[in-house]
């Protein structure tokens, strides 16, 4: 039976519309952030449970079940403290750190307290951009499994321009190859676009045999035409005007693709929620029959929106080669596509719900490895943890059911279709 | 003797709305009961909580007299209990006979399926109950009357004394309408009773000993059948007084505004479902095209809206081809489609109400300026048509998916009558909707025929089709088999042109009633 006969309240007021909308940012918030905290919290009885010392004391837990639980406290919170502090430094060594250069003018001490923060967002960086890239396609109900291989071509076009090219000035060259790398990745992604507007062909399926193309041709072109003198199949390293200013001296990767990756992803919402071809593109997704009834074309949404996302992943690639690495070398785009499929779900798909995921994606990277270094837990838990967090999105009754959330009638959202049309 | 069934108290509640309160019902033995009620009104929470689908918050069930408690269908069908659902649940690709034993499979021999006995129980069963089916004709191959006949079969196969039968007549022609009835009456007349869901006045007048009403999930009213007027019924069910007749001035048809000639349409599984049709509409008149659902009304539309190719054929809209043009193309020269299915079609549903109520027009200034959607625009439109058109919406940033089925109605109507429109394609425009919401869109449509608007109305309801339309044409096997001027012609020579009778004949065994129409509307 129809449980909404009548709306509760029929007044139309803009007031109650504003308090709607804010209530509503909280219920889209809440799920994901439970999520967020029962990942924590089972990782952290999987680091309970695979330290020695805790297992030990669980042993006596009848003659001594204080120390068995100080052993698992302390077990806890020293990984998620070395977590922490790789992710992002302490407040106390940044002051004086900061104190010492005022007093000494020497920053030394300085960089090394903010290194862990900003070599975490220079770890967000391509997360954001990747992110971007699978939420719009989310957006019109394409499932781009293939961001990993566009953010692989985007990386090679990127650098290829990067190097290729001498003597341009900073502001040419840098956006040229900037855009080399959305150009690569926009190429990459337009395939599968137009693949699946004129003849059917599911986007997952192209876009995973698209990833393999990218594989072997990046293989090739590293130990062939793009290969640098030497042993290693590697790219030569770009110029200096191609790449992306970095804030500090070295070993601070900490680079301006952060602030780029920040408004490309402001764009993105403008372009999503502000103008024609976004309105177009989130109807297609929504409700493809009723986007045809108003008039849209739907091969042409899917071949903007496929582009688009092709562009953003190569852009992602691009800002990890002129950010971070400066050259690119074989299984360079490991791993950034699916993470970026994880980043798209955990966002909802939204460009402010992306830069949150991502920078809890990189956040959690950049520490994983500070983690293991103190804490000797093995950086195996951080995946762990995201892989919960994952589930538990894609999942998010079994999060009301934890938390005892009573859910809100909304229309489950469709993020992809089934095969056929 | 204490009724067959009786339901004390029942209270059912879902998050954020109280489906049913406090329901007191009884169903005498060998009656006919006629549940009635809008939709939303609680009549199919009821009818779930019976079968088992649901558990009661609260009250009681009796059945002789005895408090049982329904765990499920299958305990449903084994205390007596029957259903016959709206959809039918019947597999095209096996027989009659397969389908009734679907699920209680007889046996012989240990493993092989005994098709003899369940088929020769089915014949015993028709005869009993003048239920006429061939046990061995394959499901997909009946007429939708034949269909339902096995649905009914087969609850009593499972020998239920109760039967429910959840909007039974919406699929049928006004003949087989008539069948089923006398069907209904054969089994009372057997000792069996009948719960018979509806939300048609003269139905339920026409069969039902008793009758409840329905709304917002309250009992409102129980009368007797002898008692009770359409009049009094609607104003229960609505809770105010209702018109019943469409009120209209007699048509003054100008030129011709949408010409159709020869017209050959494919449905998606590539059959051809429209064989030929040629039909005008004018400016300022309605012409209703009648028929029994499936006979190429969908794919007629579809083809004229641009949403489906041609195989053949001639569209002009204002003298201009059309086919081969995209849908935009074809909105843009002044048409609107009220789509058969509002939700597939005419709304995005997760789009707040503001959205949908431009969805046609987004791209166009003033709602746009280049890229930029003009959000203060589209606002200030949306305010105003949500108050000019009566949309019933906490705001208009709500999603139009939580609006009720009368209100997302309302904002499609809103939206495309709100365009500089010369040809009005509605197609079941009252589809499940409640007796106020269609008293409101169908003297809108008549509004925008008397300002020059060409209507072209496909309904499978004939009482909305003889209530608006200035001319009917009956559409049978993708063909328009007649097409009659509204004042000609009546429901008795509708329906066996509906049926496939060839007019000429059609008009030979009804010539006595070929007289005024009768402008009485049943919901």
């Amino acid at each position: 039976m129809n449980a909404n006969a009548t709306p509760t309240n029929p007044e139309r007021t803009k007031s109650s519309g504003k308090q709607g909308q804010g209530s509503k940012l909280l219920q889209t918030l809440l799920v994901p952030a439970l999520a967020v905290l029962t990942g924590f919290i089972i990782g952290a009885i999987v680091i309970a449970l695979s330290n020695d010392a805790v297992i030990v004391a669980y042993r006596n837990f009848f003659h001594a079940p204080g120390a068995a639980l100080a052993a698992t406290w302390k077990a806890i919170s020293i990984a998620y403290g070395s977590l922490f502090y790789g992710s992002f430094g302490s407040l106390p060594e940044i002051y004086r750190g900061f104190q010492s250069y005022s007093a000494t003018g020497n920053s030394k001490a300085l960089l090394q307290a903010i290194y862990p923060f900003t070599e975490s967002l220079a770890t967000v960086t391509p997360y954001i951009l990747a992110g971007l890239a699978v939420a719009v396609g989310f957006k019109c109900g394409l499932f781009n499994i293939g961001a990993e291989g566009q953010f692989g071509i985007g990386a090679l076009t990127s650098a290829f321009v990067g190097y290729s090219i001498h003597g341009l000035p900073w502001y040419i060259h840098l956006p040229l190859a900037m855009l080399a790398g959305a150009a690569g990745g926009a190429l990459w992604g337009a395939i599968p676009g137009l693949l699946k507007g004129l003849t059917g062909a599911h986007e997952v399926v192209t876009t995973i045999m698209m990833n393999y193309i990218s594989y072997s041709l990046s293989n090739w072109l590293l130990n062939g035409p793009m290969k640098a003198p030497g042993f290693r199949p590697l790219t030569p390293v770009v110029e200096n005007a191609a790449m992306l200013p970095r804030f500090f001296p070295a070993p601070l990767r900490f680079n301006w693709g952060f602030i780029v990756a920040l408004a490309v992803a402001a764009l993105v919402y403008w372009f999503l929620f502000k103008t024609t071809i976004g309105f177009e593109i989130r109807a297609v997704g929504a409700n493809p029959d009723g986007a045809r009834y108003a008039g849209m074309n739907i091969v042409k949404n899917f071949v903007i929106a496929m582009t688009l996302s092709g562009a953003l992943a190569g852009l992602a690639g691009a800002s990890q080669v002129l950010g971070i690495d400066h050259w690119v070398g074989q299984g360079f785009s490991a791993g950034y596509g699916f993470d970026s499929i994880a980043i798209a779900l955990l966002g909802q798909s939204h460009p402010l719900g992306v830069v949150l995921a991502a920078f809890l994606w990189g956040t959690l990277r950049s520490g994983a490895t500070s983690m293991q270094f103190t804490a000797g837990v093995p950086i195996e838990i951080i995946s762990i943890i995201q892989g919960l967090v994952i589930v538990f999105v894609a999942a998010p009754a079994v999060i009301r059911w934890i938390y005892r959330i009573r859910a809100i009638r909304t229309e489950t959202t469709v993020l992809t279709r089934g095969w056929g049309k | 003797m204490p009724p067959v069934l009786e339901l004390r108290g029942i209270t059912k509640s879902f998050p954020g709305v109280l489906a049913n309160d406090a329901i007191d019902l009884s169903l005498e033995k060998g009656k006919i009961l006629a549940l009635l009620g809008e939709n939303g009104a609680g009549k199919t929470t009821l009818m779930n909580i019976l079968y088992g689908l649901y558990k009661p918050d609260k009250g009681q069930i009796l059945i002789n007299g005895q408090e049982v408690v329904i765990h499920g269908p299958s305990d449903a069908i084994a205390r007596g209990i029957g259903m016959v659902h709206q959809h039918f649940m019947l597999i095209p690709v096996m027989t009659a006979t397969e389908n009734v034993m679907l699920g209680v499979e007889s046996i012989r021999n240990g493993i092989f399926l005994d098709k003899a006995k369940v088929a020769k129980r089915i014949q015993e069963i028709s005869k009993q109950y003048d239920l006429e089916v061939d046990p061995q004709a394959y499901i997909g191959d009946l007429p939708v009357g034949s269909q339902q006949r096995v649905e009914i079969i087969k609850v009593l196969y499972r020998q239920a004394d109760i039967l429910i039968l959840d909007e039974p007549t919406a699929v049928l022609t006004p003949q087989e309408v008539e069948g089923l009835f006398k069907v209904l009456r054969s089994l009372v007349a057997s000792g069996k009773s009948i719960i018979f869901i509806t939300h048609k006045l003269k139905e339920v007048l026409a069969i039902a000993d008793q009758i409840i009403v329905l709304r917002s999930g309250r009992v409102v009213g129980s009368v007797d059948t002898k008692s009770a007027s359409q009049e009094k019924l609607a104003a229960m069910m609505v809770g105010r007084a209702v018109n019943l007749v469409v009120k209209k001035k007699p048509a003054s048809p100008k030129d011709v505004v949408l010409s159709v000639k020869d017209l050959f349409v494919r449905d998606e599984r590539q059959n051809l479902t429209v064989n030929g049709a040629s039909f005008d509409v004018r400016a300022g008149e309605v012409l209703g095209i009648a028929g029994v659902q499936g006979n190429g009304q969908t794919e007629l539309v579809y083809a004229l809206t641009g949403l489906s190719p041609l195989v053949s054929g001639e569209i002009c809209i204002m003298d201009k081809p059309v086919h081969h043009t995209s849908p935009r193309n074809i909105l843009e020269r002044g048409v609107a489609h009220i789509p058969e299915d509002r939700q597939k079609h005419g709304l995005i549903l997760t789009f707040p109400v503001q959205d949908n109520l431009v969805l046609c027009t987004y791209y166009q200034p003033p709602f746009a300026k280049g890229l930029a959607l003009q959000q203060k625009i589209i606002l200030e439109t949306a305010e105003k048509l949500v108050e000019q058109y009566d949309v019933r919406t906490p705001n208009i940033f709500v999603p139009v998916s939580t609006l009720s089925g009368g209100n997302q109605q309302k904002v499609i109507v809103a939206r495309e009558f709100s365009r500089p429109i010369h040809l009005l394609i509605a197609s079941q425009p009252t589809r499940g909707l409640d007796v106020g919401s269609i008293e409101y869109i169908h003297s809108r449509i008549v509004e925008k025929r008397d300002e020059g608007t060409a209507v072209l109305l496909v309904s499978p309801e004939l009482d909305e089709i003889i209530a608006l339309s200035d001319r009917i044409a009956v559409m049978y096997k993708g063909q328009i088999v007649g097409i009659l001027p509204a004042a000609r012609i009546n429901k008795a020579y509708l329906g066996l042109l509906m049926a496939g009778v060839k007019p000429s004949e059609a008009l030979e065994t009804t010539p006595a009633t070929i007289q005024e129409a009768e402008v009485e509307r049943v919901f």
